[in-house]
This record gives C-alpha cells, sequence and structure tokens, in this order.
C-alpha cells in the first residue's frame, strides 16, 4: 500500500473529488424522483393537507368579535367585569359607533349569531337593536348609555358585556371548552350545566362502539378469508364476488336494506313470528339502536377486513401446517401456533382500517342509530350544516383527529406498524 | 400544429360556454315531488318564456352550509335558493343572502295590492319570499288506532289508547311545543314557558313518558315509509308527504290537523352574484312568485300559496283531479287549531335547547 493515495480524497474520472461526484448523481436522482412525486404531492397539499389545516385553525380562530366591535373591545378591556356594575358611557360610545359600522357591512347579526351559541338571546339582541341602532348617529345624538338600555334591556345587563369581553380574543380555547362539555367564562373553564352534557359521552361511544364493530367485523372476517384464501382459484374468484358485491353496492341502499330487514314489521321479525320463535307482541327491536348501527356497520366495513386478511392468508404456505402436522401438532395447535401467527399482519391492517373508518361514519349511525346508536360525527355534522357552528366542529372534527393518531401511536407500539401488511 | 388546433378548439368552447352561461339559471330546492311542482308550475312556464334554461340542484338540505362554503372561496354558482323560513333568517344574519324589498322587487297581485301587503306577515325576514305555507303535522293509521280515531295532538303523549310506537322529529322544534301543550300550558304561553329552563325541563319531562315508544326521524320521507310498513301507529311529518301517502299510495292512513305547526318554504337571492345574474335572479323572482303561478303550483303539490291573492285561484290536482283546497293546511277546515312557528325564538334559542334535547336523547 502506497501512502500516496492516503493524502488526497479519492478522485472521480473528471478530477472531482468521488464523494462529491456521487452525492450530485444521487442529488439528481432524488430531483427526478420528486419531480416524478410533485403532482402527487401536490394534489394532497393542494386537497388534503391545505383545507385541512384551514378548517382546524377554524377551532382556536376568533377575529369576529374584535373584527366587528374594535373600539368596543378596547374600551372593555378597562372595565372591571367583577364589579358587577354596568360599563360607563365611554363603552356604550364606543359600541354605537362600532356598530354602525357593522350595521352598514350587514355584519352585526354576525356577530350576534357568534355570541348566540354562547348566551341564548344574543341572536335577536343585535337583529333587532341593531333596526335602531342604524337611525343613532354616533357623533351628536350621545350619551348613548340610557339610549341603548331604552333600545333594549339586554344592554343593561352586566351578563351581556361580560359575555361580550369574554369572547372578545382573537384567539380563543372556548370551542375545544364546548366540545368537552365545558365552557369559556369570565372566571376560567367551567363545566356546562349538566342538562346539556353530552359530547364526551358521545366521543367515549363513538370509540367504544367502533371498537365493537371493529371486533365483530374480525370474528365474521377470518373464517371468510381463510376459506377464500384455500379454495382453488376458480371457486375462490367466485365466492370474491361475492364479497365485492355489496362493497360495490351504494352505502344507502345497504342501510335501508337492513332497515327493512330488522324493523320490526320487517323481514326477521316476521319471519320469526310466522315460526312461532317469538311471540307477535315482543317482536324484537333490533334497529333505532345500538344494535342496529353495529350490525349495519358491520356488514359494510366487512370487506374492508376480508380484503387485506385475504391477501395475507394467500402468502402463509399451506406446507408450513402440514409440517407442523407431521410433527404431531393436533389441528389446534398448528393453526394458533403455525398460522395463526401469520395472519396477525393482515388482522393488524384490517382492524386500522375498519377502526378508523367507523370512528367518521355518519349516514349509516344517523339512519338506523336512532337515539343510542348516534357516533360524534353526527353532531359535528350538525354543526356544519345546521348551526353553521364550525368553530366547534373544527374542534370536536381536531378531537377526533387527535384521538386517531394517539391510537395510531399506542399501536404502533404494542403491535408495531411494521407488522401491517395489506398484502 | 396539433396542439394550437386544441387550444384554439378549447378556447372557442369556452368562450361559447361563457356566452350559453348568461342564458343558464342555477336553482336549489328540495327534489323530489316538491321540485316537480316547482318545475310544472315555475320553470318550464319562464324557460318558454325567456328561453333561459333552468338547473335543478336538490341540495336545500345542504343549503346554509354549501352557501356559507361558497361565499368564503369567493366563487357561488346558485343563482336562487329555496330554504325554509328559519334557515332563511340565519342566512339573512349571516349575510349570506340578499335583502329583498317587496314593494319593487316582487310583483303586485293582480287587483294592486301590493307584494309587502299581499304576503302579509309572511315575510319573516328581510332576506326572504314565501311561496308556500306548509305544516307539520301528524298522520296515523287508521287500521291501528281501534274504533277511536285520535282527534288532537295530545293522543301522541297517550299510550294508553294508542299503543304503539310513533316517530317524531329528531329535533326539539315542534316536539318541545306539543309537549308543553299536552302539559296543560296554554297555547299563547308555550313560547313563554319554554324560554325558561324549568319550561324546557317541563317539555322534556313529558317527552320522557313516551320516549321509550318513539322512533326518531331525520328526513321527511321517514315517517310516511314507517306508516306505510305498520311499524308506527302515528307519526309527524310535513302535510304534503301525508297527502301522497294518503291520496296517491291509498295508505290507510289519516292525518290528524289539530296543532299543525305552520312554517314557510320560500326562495332567497345569494349575495356575491354578479351584477347580470343578479338581475336575471331577480327577473326570475318577479315572475315565479306572482299571484298566478303561486296557485299554480298547488296543483301539483298540495302546500297553500303564500300569497293572500292565490288562495281563491287554487283549482284541482293536475293528475288525480281531486279538488286540492280540502288539502291545504290553510284550508279553514283544516286550520281549526293552528300553531304559529316562531322564529324570532328559535333562532335565539335552536341551539342551547338542541344541545339539551340532544343530551337528553343520549341518556
Amino acid at each position: 500500500m502506497s501512502d500516496t493515495t492516503d493524502t488526497g480524497p479519492v478522485l472521480a474520472a473528471d478530477g472531482t473529488p468521488l464523494k462529491r461526484s456521487l452525492n450530485r448523481a444521487l442529488r439528481r436522482q432524488k430531483m427526478r424522483a420528486l419531480m416524478l412525486i410533485a403532482p402527487l404531492l401536490l394534489f394532497v397539499l393542494l386537497s388534503f393537507i391545505l383545507p385541512i389545516g384551514k378548517m382546524l385553525t377554524r377551532s382556536v380562530q376568533n377575529d369576529i368579535v374584535a373584527d366587528t366591535l374594535p373600539l368596543t373591545v378596547v374600551e372593555l378591556n378597562a372595565w372591571d367585569s367583577d364589579s358587577g356594575d354596568l360599563p360607563g358611557e365611554n363603552v356604550y360610545a364606543a359600541f354605537v359607533s362600532d356598530m354602525v359600522v357593522a350595521i352598514e357591512d350587514k355584519k352585526h347579526t354576525r356577530l350576534g349569531t357568534r355570541l348566540n351559541y354562547e348566551s341564548t338571546g344574543m341572536s335577536s339582541l343585535f337583529r333587532k337593536s341593531g333596526r335602531k341602532i342604524k337611525k343613532l348617529d354616533p357623533a351628536t345624538d350621545g350619551p348613548f348609555k340610557d339610549t341603548l338600555i331604552e333600545i333594549s334591556e339586554g344592554w343593561g345587563k352586566v351578563e351581556t358585556w361580560r359575555e361580550i369581553k369574554t369572547h372578545s380574543v382573537r384567539t380563543t380555547n372556548g370551542y375545544f371548552l364546548n366540545a368537552i362539555d365545558m365552557r369559556r367564562t369570565p372566571e376560567g373553564a367551567q363545566a356546562q350545566p349538566e342538562d346539556k352534557r353530552v359530547l364526551i359521552k358521545l366521543f367515549g361511544r363513538t370509540l367504544w362502539m367502533s371498537l365493537i364493530i371493529t371486533g365483530s367485523c374480525i370474528l365474521l372476517a377470518y373464517p371468510v378469508a381463510w376459506i377464500l384464501a384455500n379454495l382453488p382459484m376458480r371457486t375462490s374468484n367466485m365466492l370474491m364476488i361475492l364479497v365485492l358485491l355489496p362493497f360495490w353496492t351504494s352505502l344507502l341502499v345497504r342501510t335501508s336494506a337492513w332497515k327493512v330487514l330488522l324493523q320490526q314489521q320487517g323481514v326477521i321479525n316476521e319471519i320469526l313470528v310466522w315460526l312461532g320463535m317469538i311471540d307477535d307482541a315482543n317482536r324484537l327491536v333490533m334497529i333505532n339502536n345500538q344494535t342496529g348501527t353495529i350490525i349495519a356497520m358491520t356488514h359494510i366495513l366487512l370487506p374492508f377486513m376480508i380484503l387485506p386478511m385475504y391477501s395475507v392468508m394467500q402468502t402463509i404456505q399451506p406446507t408450513y401446517l402440514r409440517a407442523a402436522k407431521s410433527m404431531g401438532a393436533t389441528n389446534w395447535t398448528a393453526f394458533w401456533r403455525v398460522y395463526f401467527p401469520q395472519s396477525i399482519p393482515g388482522i393488524g391492517a384490517g382492524s386500522i382500517l375498519v377502526f378508523i373508518l367507523s370512528i367518521g361514519y355518519y349516514i349509516t349511525p344517523e339512519i338506523v342509530g336512532g337515539t343510542k346508536g348516534v357516533f360524534i360525527s353526527n353532531r359535528i355534522a350538525y354543526h356544519i350544516s345546521y348551526s353553521l357552528n364550525w368553530g366547534l366542529a373544527a374542534a370536536l372534527g381536531a378531537i377526533l383527529l387527535a384521538v386517531v393518531l394517539l391510537l395510531y401511536w399506542c399501536y404502533d407500539k404494542i403491535v408495531g406498524i411494521d407488522n401491517v401488511k395489506l398484502g | 400544429m396539433k396542439l394550437t388546433t386544441t387550444l384554439l378548439a378549447t378556447t372557442a368552447l369556452s368562450v361559447a360556454a361563457g356566452a350559453v352561461a348568461a342564458q343558464e339559471m342555477t336553482i336549489v330546492s328540495w327534489g323530489g315531488a316538491y321540485s316537480k311542482s316547482q318545475l310544472k308550475a315555475y320553470h318550464e312556464p319562464y324557460t318558454e318564456k325567456t328561453g333561459v334554461t333552468i338547473i335543478n340542484d336538490d341540495s336545500s338540505a345542504e343549503a346554509v352550509a354549501k352557501l356559507r362554503a361558497m361565499n368564503e372561496a369567493g366563487n357561488v354558482t346558485w343563482d336562487v335558493v329555496d330554504v325554509v323560513a328559519a334557515d332563511a333568517i340565519r342566512l339573512c344574519d349571516e349575510g349570506l343572502a340578499m335583502e329583498i324589498d317587496p314593494d319593487t322587487m316582487l310583483a303586485p297581485a293582480p287587483d294592486g295590492t301590493s307584494a309587502a301587503e299581499d304576503f302579509g306577515d309572511l315575510l319573516v325576514s328581510d332576506c326572504y319570499i314565501p311561496q308556500i305555507v306548509y305544516s307539520t303535522t301528524v298522520g296515523y293509521r287508521t287500521d291501528m288506532v281501534g274504533d277511536t280515531p285520535p282527534t288532537d295532538i295530545c293522543a301522541v303523549f297517550d299510550l294508553e289508547a294508542y299503543p304503539g310506537k310513533r316517530s317524531l322529529e329528531k329535533r326539539p322544534i315542534n316536539n318541545m311545543e306539543w309537549a308543553l301543550l299536552c302539559d296543560g300550558v296554554a297555547k299563547d304561553a308555550v313560547y313563554d314557558v319554554l324560554g325558561t329552563p324549568e319550561g324546557q325541563d317541563q317539555a322534556l319531562a313529558k317527552l320522557d313518558t313516551i320516549k321509550d315508544s318513539v322512533i326518531w326521524w331525520s328526513a321527511g320521507a321517514d315517517t310516511p315509509q314507517l306508516l306505510a310498513d305498520g311499524e308506527v301507529v302515528m307519526g309527524s311529518t310535513y302535510n304534503g308527504r301525508l297527502f301522497s301517502v294518503i291520496e296517491e299510495q291509498k295508505q290507510p292512513v289519516a292525518m290528524l290537523w289539530d296543532a299543525q305547526v305552520f312554517d314557510l318554504d320560500g326562495w332567497i337571492i345569494p349575495t356575491g352574484l354578479s351584477e347580470e345574474r343578479q338581475k336575471a335572479a331577480l327577473d326570475y323572482i318577479m315572475f315565479a312568485t306572482d299571484t298566478q303561478r303561486l296557485a299554480d303550483q298547488a296543483k301539483y303539490i298540495s302546500y297553500g300559496p303564500a300569497r293572500a291573492s292565490s288562495a281563491p285561484l287554487v283549482g284541482k290536482h293536475a293528475e288525480l283531479g281531486i279538488d286540492m283546497a280540502p288539502h291545504m293546511p290553510t284550508d279553514p277546515e283544516n286550520a281549526k287549531n293552528t300553531f304559529l312557528y316562531n322564529y324570532e325564538f328559535w333562532a335565539d334559542y335552536r341551539d342551547d335547547i338542541d344541545a339539551k334535547f340532544q343530551a337528553w336523547l343520549a341518556k
């Protein structure tokens, strides 16, 4: 070994150091790969991450009060909301100036709707007062305190001003507090009155029922996948169509079909009564409750369990089982010690798919869930479509997302995510 | 060369599409028999008169949320939207619907009465042009109630006289009012009582007495289906749905008009339209809400026209040939005991009472 080679770095044919030359080539390759996936990356970014991110920021965003009533908010800061006294004339004067501008832009009713989520009556207070405040001139018609209280006694209540002050922050935790059955008050976070607490219960129910649905999917899908994987190709293809056929049928059609089957005057009850197994007066209640939701959703999500299981089981060599048996294992031992461990990745993949899908399910629980079988997503849908309280909907969605990620993390720790295979 | 031709062709096409768009209008409604009645009574005559093509979009159920999303995106694709009054108030509050001046934007009655007077109290919001009066009322299976068919709303709460399941809407509106009425609260005091926490508890306590026998519906088609299947003995739904169960499908169902709750359905024009499209939308509204057009709609569906001047013009059903007047919720025989939905009240209390109602349901 001569010492000349040790003094300098290894050079490529063109004289540049080999390391740099290699790096350059690799970078070029990486760039090319990036260019190839760029359309997909851009698509995911624009159509998935950006909108979801934007929706999630709504859960803390609360510009409306400070934007609509800028002067009032400043004046209210100096007011001691715990004093029990009404704010001074300066607040009322600032409020009228703000309102005149807001009414011009038709923004005061939006603010009323926003505050009405927190305190009932705000919506009509702003709408009704708006018609009269519109006629006031902030420069000449003062003082305003008595005028406003005359317009509506709501302006003479300390509560109204406390509510405005509490919700005047630009970034609020109010929606998240609402999402866990609490509320933002001047004294800090407090629990909602007991008769309005429902969301935590729904979160719990969603998780619990999703687990049951995942469990029943595993129980039903395992034997089916096993048969599919072990039959000769011709027959298994035929059976596979039977699995896929419902998969291709509209969700609504399948859910409605369960209604026809399960209701009290439905097919199953009619047959049982005809067979004399149940009394006509005591027909089974199988729908509009949790049972209905579990049955319908298990059926709808079953293909998501069967398909990953099937593709994993196909790769398990039947010779292993024969080998185990030839060495004296019973059927059960051969299955439990040899076959089952190899099929776990399929169960894992299917379970994650089914669980995550069912946690966000909305339409099936809505149709067959009655009162005890609805999920948290039904409340999210209500706040998106009807109450227009998108902040609360976003907070509920963010919590749901966090719970899913947390469970995914736990799953990774316990089972290991490498242990999940789709085929 | 080929690329240039393609580019030219697409440009030409999009220009042409732009020109066509001026002659097109997207009108949003509820779908089903209701959209059909609007197609026959409004859209077809309007197209015939002006040549404007009308595209139907059955999205009214999600209209409020979609309009808000469109407005935020700055791309409103709807020209005229059919919504119920409560939604119209919400849209108006949110600045998503434009204000309407009834005297300049709506046609006067044939005898010269101004539109504002002709619609009267039904103009419940500054942004709303009502079309029809519908009611939420109770229908019952005639073959499941024995020899004494129910005559008043409290039959819903009477499990002894009328055992079996009943279907009610999965929201507090109407149910809370009926519960209080049947718990001895006077009709004019219902909303005062319902405005207090004790009153809300009272209503829920009354509903509690039948909770286990109720199937809660969320789509208007649920109760008619449940009645037709014999799954429920009685249930609340819109009167037009019951009309089609009784008269079109000939099911053994009858209507309990008692304490029917009047509500309105009508048009709003979204804000954020271009001047040209807004003008076209207003032109359509002017045409579609005149006296004759509103009366025409009643030929196809059993909802009462919102104009006082349309009532005498209501004729026979276009296909069944039966007289429609007795099937209108506003017919004197049916309207002996009616209940007026209080929009102001529900705009304020909807979120609060709904939270309580849902908590109660989940218990």
